[in-house]
């Protein structure tokens, strides 16, 4: 039986993908197309919290609730919290297919990992958008100072 | 073996001779390292987002209860420990973008060596601003 075996270089056709979504590229799309964005999110996140003003020193209770008293905030930080968690859970991903020699450490991981990204968005955003930044029967002097003025 | 160098092997020998592997191979230069810091400064930011989701929600449970986490973390072992998150989160960021230009630009694999110690000389800078300003913050925040 004779074998052809190409010339190396020579062109060559990719097989073609069978009909479907080709989910690895548009993860490696997203992957930098959400970086860029948290690249900005996450410095001025950074920026407000923890360079302007006292930095540190001024984030309490009453901080965040002026913050998120302000819809800008909230988009702000919800866009950040879906966009970070994708983002950091898929590069994860990534590791554990890298370093995870067997199929159900690996099944075991990522099924760690997608639930702790649908637990948390799920938790973060309902944060975000119930909070309530002058709850009844608080102790005034641990809110915002708009709370005590009505 | 088809490439020519002088220096790499011993005549006659796979063994190479200098400290590592030299010529257009990947490992052990730049290439490799930010690789590395990429992934490290990666894992870090992810276990460290998962954490900082669950202590921002306590604001739902009570003021005190948030004021109560928040205020273990103003300390100075915090205090480095956030220095060091700020450092991750600019090298991640830098080598993001360096990774992004060696995707999408023409010339960016030319560059890439060159990119990397832009993102090193950028993460000097941006840590020369910040450090100073939020070590102030920590420091001057005991005794109070």
């Amino acid at each position: 039986m004779s074998t052809t075996i190409e010339a190396p270089r020579s062109p060559y056709s990719r097989a073609p993908r069978s009909r479907g979504v080709n989910w690895e590229k548009w993860g490696w799309m997203y992957m930098r197309a959400s970086g860029l964005v948290l690249v900005v999110l996450i410095f001025g996140h950074l920026i407000v919290n923890l360079v302007l003003g006292d930095g540190i020193k001024a984030i309490d209770f009453a901080f965040v609730g002026g913050k998120w008293s302000n819809p800008f905030w909230q988009v702000w930080d919800c866009l950040m919290l879906w966009l970070a968690m994708i983002h950091g859970a898929n590069g994860m991903r990534t590791l554990v297919n890298d370093y995870a020699s067997h199929r159900t450490t690996r099944g075991i991981l990522k099924g760690a990992l997608l639930f702790s990204v649908i637990v948390l968005i799920t938790l973060g955003t309902l944060v975000i958008f119930t909070f309530d930044p002058c709850p009844a029967g608080a102790p005034a002097d641990l809110l915002a100072s708009f709370c005590s003025a009505s | 073996m088809s490439r020519t160098e002088t220096g790499t092997h011993a005549p006659g020998s796979l063994a190479p001779t200098g400290k590592r592997p030299q010529g257009t191979l990947y490992r052990g230069r730049e290439g490799m390292w930010s690789w590395v810091l990429h992934r490290i400064t990666g894992i870090a930011i992810f276990f460290f987002l998962l954490v900082h989701i669950l202590d921002t929600a306590l604001v739902r449970v009570a003021p005190e209860a948030y004021n109560a986490v928040m205020s273990t973390y103003k300390n100075p072992i915090m205090g480095l420990g956030e220095t060091a998150l700020v450092g991750a989160i600019a090298f991640h960021a830098y080598n993001g973008i360096r990774i992004i230009l060696i995707d999408f630009w023409t010339k960016g694999p030319k560059y890439q060596k060159v990119m990397f110690y832009v993102v090193i000389g950028l993460w000097v800078v941006t840590m020369a601003g910040f450090v100073p300003r939020h070590l102030i913050n920590v420091f001057s925040e005991m005794g109070h």
